[in-house]
């Protein structure tokens, strides 16, 4: 993987402002925005827009009226089945899920990396070498083996069960980021601890964590926005009240009660997506480096 | 990717020690989790799941052998079929789709050109959102009653048709619009910082050549940005065979079966047929082709580094 | 919907206080309209005897839920009941011991003579213990006729299948889709099935669906089925729209002709406020064939260490099956109940055509209790295929032969 500090433009050099090459080089970066940009139009303008308005068919045209009802329908008032609660208990089910699971993640991901960069014992390698091949396996073939350990461990359907499944996926990609960030921290700032009679633990705390931070950050980044993206494992590891967001936004928008209330749904879709849109527009440049890491968990 | 192997890892080599057991006991408890993921659930998941493909188990798990009879069955569905030819259709546009576009983007963005943080900010976002948000996005876009079809049509080109999620034939590519949108940010990403790594001194060398700029890219940059290509293959190919969530909300394999992926197969005939060794059998297929395309980059990335 | 809601809030929160109440999770796959108002009033009953209902609804179909509400008791998290249609959904579960035995409450209520027909306490039995309490009776052979639309196409009604085959041109003429239909393969697998009674009749569906004999299932009986779902499958090309509901409500709002769909449409009719023999029309069988299937729902009770719990569950389970229970949740399911002996004098017209036909007998096993959750859903992908694209009628034919002989 590249590194993706991006530093100045390589390329060459366009000569006038106004040149064709130059117009056609904007033009071009212009349209294609459009293409990106148009989902999240299209996604605002029908969430503020009332259900008759939006029989009359414009999809893209801007709200007549402002309206703000969708959203506290998707918010709080959104039915499946006898549940009018919306979106709300989703939300916090995934903060429920999501603290946790990016904490106890993060913390086992690194310690795995510290001992595997600076305190290699035999075989090490080896399982290393297994868990990084764990992220390509497909996990369809590990769903059905998981359902057991949960219920033997007695966590099938408890958010705690879906913690764990999160930390068991997130731990090879974030121990990689680990384990090559403590790599290149200098040999000899390693020894000279050692010399001092410093121990694993200690070095752990007072050397490694302190220098580690950037990538503490990318690594929060990149499991708050997997685990929050998350649909599979949800789905399939809880019941309907520990629900996941995007789990509870799927049955919201296919539970129709009599029409299609193509507003609410629009407006419980970004809901959903804001999480993770914050922190991208947060957090800008760290971001990129976050999910460029993440990418190889898919 | 390629970071896997780099980092030189010599650290507590030199030391000796008396024994091999109790040496460094604490990095060995810290080690545990990532030692029982990759042994229990990673291998030990796998292997119950091969094994129990060649079962007849329903319901629950059993070990009532049947040898390959789920896998005849397997090849013998048209929906798996179906399946397939559809993840393929779909892997290879998107593959090529997004590579093209990946790089063509980053070279824009590396045009010294001015808000190249705004435009790469607008490339990138929607890989922070979900499939299922994806998926429900652009279902509303392609509504063929509201969406872009009417506002065509709206415009005077009455007879407009773009309807793909109702179209069997063309459904695949409605799902493909909508996947390339999320994900061909991360791709432009990855291209352009392989761009910024290319010395500058090539184009300078190239300018005074007075090769031209489309040329320079073709000829010297793209054969130079080896590494950071197969990176984003692998990226790619290993998101294509998880497709599962977008097509869930999306299409939910419709019309018909024409939009069905490998990975739903596998979840549908596991809880739903409720024919596990019917799953299990897809999920190894899913497996193999995995090992399929891990196995030829695996000997590009560690087997060409040997060479050179 | 939100009334109820608050409500069913308030009186969870009176019998939360009562010291001897017992929460219930229940699991259910009823999120529409008519089926949310249905299952409130099992919620009600249940509530007004001091304990508290846990509404655990899943969204989608029975195809989603199912799996989810399985995983659960598989994992070892069962819920406290659960909606499951009866038939062979639940057997392994049953004979892994995952599901409590109910044979003692229910001959203390005395179902075996209570319930009608008999053959839906059999498919709740297991070598001769009862396992589930069915809560009513579906069929599935209904056709739904929409007036306004009648009105447009300045046709009658029709009577039977057949005539509204033959009035689908002018309806198409007047902009209006002949036949709605929901995108997923259980709706066209049932309308399939329901055309099959219509026009194969019941001894070569019998043969076919009871006995998997696939030589009646490749000869002429057949064929002609496939050829009456092929042209269906012209009438309802226009339809795009997902959920059953949504293509009811279709029918509801006069934008299509027709909808093959189960007896539990008529829910979303009442939610509407449509009149029956005014807004809209059914055809039970089709109006070809007077005799409809007695799938239906059924709920079990996965088995629990917790002696209140395994208590509060053999309540529950009396409770559903109790005469007022049956008629209030029926009449708001559009459902027919499960007891002969009770009153339904409240329902509307189309019931009342269903409770007649069951009176005379004419009745059959469904298809969930003939055939396996994985043979339905191969029907049920070969019906998806065959209904969204061109496939000759013969090869869907020749490929649900393979499926039948197939079938375990």
């Amino acid at each position: 993987m590249p590194d993706i500090a991006l530093t100045g433009p390589r390329g060459p050099k366009p000569k006038k402002r106004f040149s064709r090459a130059n117009i056609f080089l904007y033009g071009t970066l212009i349209m294609v925005s459009m293409y990106y940009l148009l989902p999240l139009y299209v996604m605002i303008v029908t969430s503020l827009k009332g259900m008759p308005e939006i029989r009359l068919g414009n999809v893209f045209g801007p709200p007549l009226e402002v309206t703000f009802e969708p959203w506290v329908k998707a918010w709080s008032e959104a039915c499946t089945g006898l549940d009018c609660t919306g979106l709300s208990k989703g939300f916090w089910n995934s903060v429920q899920i999501l603290i946790p699971s990016v904490t106890l993640s993060i913390a086992i991901a690194s310690l795995n990396g510290y001992a595997l960069s600076h305190w290699k014992f035999k075989g090490s390698e080896v399982f290393f070498t297994i868990l990084i091949l764990g992220a390509f396996i497909p996990y369809q073939t590990m769903l059905y083996p998981i359902v057991i350990m949960l219920r033997e461990i007695g966590l099938m359907g408890d958010l705690w069960g879906l913690v764990l499944v999160h930390t068991v996926f997130g731990m090879p990609i974030l121990t990689l980021l680990f384990r090559n960030y403590f790599a290149s921290i200098p040999e000899e700032l390693f020894k000279a601890a050692r010399v001092d009679g410093a121990g694993f633990w200690r070095i752990y705390f007072q050397i490694m964590l302190p220098m580690a931070l950037p990538i503490f950050v990318v690594a929060i980044i990149l499991q708050v926005t997997g685990i929050w993206n998350d649909f599979l494992f949800g789905v399939i590891y809880t019941k309907p009240a520990t629900y996941p967001m995007t789990v509870q936004l799927n049955n919201i928008v296919n539970s129709v009660q009599g029409i299609k209330e193509y507003n609410v749904n629009m407006a419980a879709t970004l809901l959903t997506g804001l999480v993770p849109l914050v922190i991208y527009f947060a957090s800008g440049k760290l971001f990129v480096r976050g999910i460029a890491a993440g990418a190889v968990k898919g | 990717m390629a970071v896997v192997e780099d980092g030189t890892l010599n650290s507590a080599k030199g030391a000796k020690r008396p024994i091999r057991l109790f040496r460094n006991p604490m990095a060995k408890i810290a080690s545990i989790p990532m030692i029982l993921t990759a042994m229990v659930v990673f291998v030990g998941g796998t292997v119950w799941t091969i094994v129990h493909s060649f079962t007849g188990s329903r319901l629950l798990p059993k070990l009532n052998w049947v040898g390959f009879d789920q896998y005849e069955r397997l090849w013998d569905t048209p929906r798996w079929l179906i399946s397939i030819s559809n993840l393929a259709l779909y892997g290879i546009c998107s593959l090529i789709l997004t590579l093209t576009i990946g790089f063509i983007l980053a070279a824009l963005l590396d045009r010294k050109i001015r808000f190249e943080s705004a435009f790469r900010t607008i490339f990138l976002y929607p890989f922070a959102l979900s499939f299922v948000v994806t998926g429900l996005a652009w279902q509303w876009i392609l509504n063929p009653d509201f969406g872009l079809q009417s506002l065509v049509q709206g415009w005077g080109w009455e007879s407009f048709q773009f309807d793909p999620l109702n179209n069997p034939d063309i459904v695949m590519f409605g799902l493909l619009i909508a996947g390339i949108w999320q994900g061909s940010g991360l791709i432009m990403c990855i291209m352009l910082a392989g761009l910024r790594g290319i010395d500058e001194d090539i184009w300078k060398a190239a300018r005074v050549d007075g090769i031209g700029t489309v040329k320079t890219y073709v000829r010297i940059i793209i054969p130079m940005m080896r590494p950071v290509f197969i990176t984003s293959l692998v990226l790619i190919a290993s998101g294509i065979i998880k497709l599962y969530d977008l097509v869930v909300a999306q299409t939910n394999g419709g019309p018909g079966i024409s939009s069905e992926v490998p990975a739903k197969y596998v979840i549908n005939y596991m809880f739903q047929a409720q024919n596990l060794g019917q799953g299990f059998a897809a999920s190894t297929m899913m497996l193999c082709s995995v090992i399929i395309i891990l196995i030829p980059w695996a000997y590009l990335e560690f087997g060409g580094r040997k060479n050179a | 919907m939100k009334l109820t809601t608050k409500l069913l809030a308030a009186t969870a929160i009176v019998s939360a206080s009562a010291a001897s109440a017992v929460e219930l999770e229940v699991t259910h796959w009823w999120t529409s309209g008519g089926e949310a108002a249905a299952v409130a009033k099992f919620a009600e009953a249940w509530n007004a005897a001091g304990n508290t209902w846990v509404d655990g609804a899943i969204a989608g179909s029975g195809g989603t839920a199912r799996p989810i509400i399985i995983s659960r008791i598989l994992g070892g998290d069962p819920m406290g009941a659960t909606q499951l249609n009866h038939g062979r959904q639940a057997e392994e579960l049953i004979e892994a011991g995952m599901m409590l035995d109910l044979t003692d409450v229910a001959e203390a209520g005395g179902w075996a003579d209570i319930v009608n027909p008999s053959s839906l306490l059999d498919s709740c039995t297991l070598d001769g213990r009862i396992y589930c309490v069915p809560v009513n009776i579906h069929s599935a052979q209904w056709l739904w006729l929409s007036h306004e639309a009648y009105e447009k196409a300045g046709q009658p009604v029709p009577s039977d299948w057949n005539e509204f085959v033959a009035s689908a041109p002018a309806l198409t003429e007047a902009g209006i889709v002949p036949l709605a239909m929901g995108q997923q393969g259980w709706q066209q697998n049932l309308a399939f099935g329901a055309i099959t009674i219509a026009v194969a009749g019941t001894d070569a569906w019998r043969e076919v669906t009871l006995n998997k004999n696939a030589d009646v299932a490749r000869g002429p009986e057949y064929t002609a089925v496939f050829e009456a779902v092929a042209d269906a499958r012209e009438l309802a090309r226009e339809s795009n729209v997902q959920d059953w509901n949504q293509a009811t409500n279709m029918v509801i709002t006069g934008m299509a002709g027709a909808q093959l769909m189960g007896d539990w449409a008529q829910g979303e009719f009442s939610v509407a406020g449509q009149v029956e023999g005014e807004d809209y029309s059914c055809l039970p069988g089709l109006g070809l064939n007077e005799i409809l299937d007695t799938g239906g729902d059924a709920f079990y009770f996965p088995a629990n260490d917790d002696p209140e719990i395994t208590a509060a569950q053999k309540e529950l389970a009396a409770l559903l099956i109790s005469p007022e229970v049956q008629v209030s949740f029926n009449l708001a399911k559009g459902s027919l109940p499960v007891r002969g002996d009770i009153d339904m004098a409240a329902a509307n017209g189309c019931m009342q055509k269903g409770l007649g036909i069951l009176a005379d007998g004419g009745v059959l096993p469904s298809g969930d209790q003939a055939l396996s959750a994985d043979t339905q859903t191969q029907i049920e992908d070969l019906m998806a295929e065959f209904w969204s694209g061109d496939m000759p009628a013969a090869d869907a034919q020749a490929r649900y032969a393979d499926l039948i002989a197939a079938a375990d």
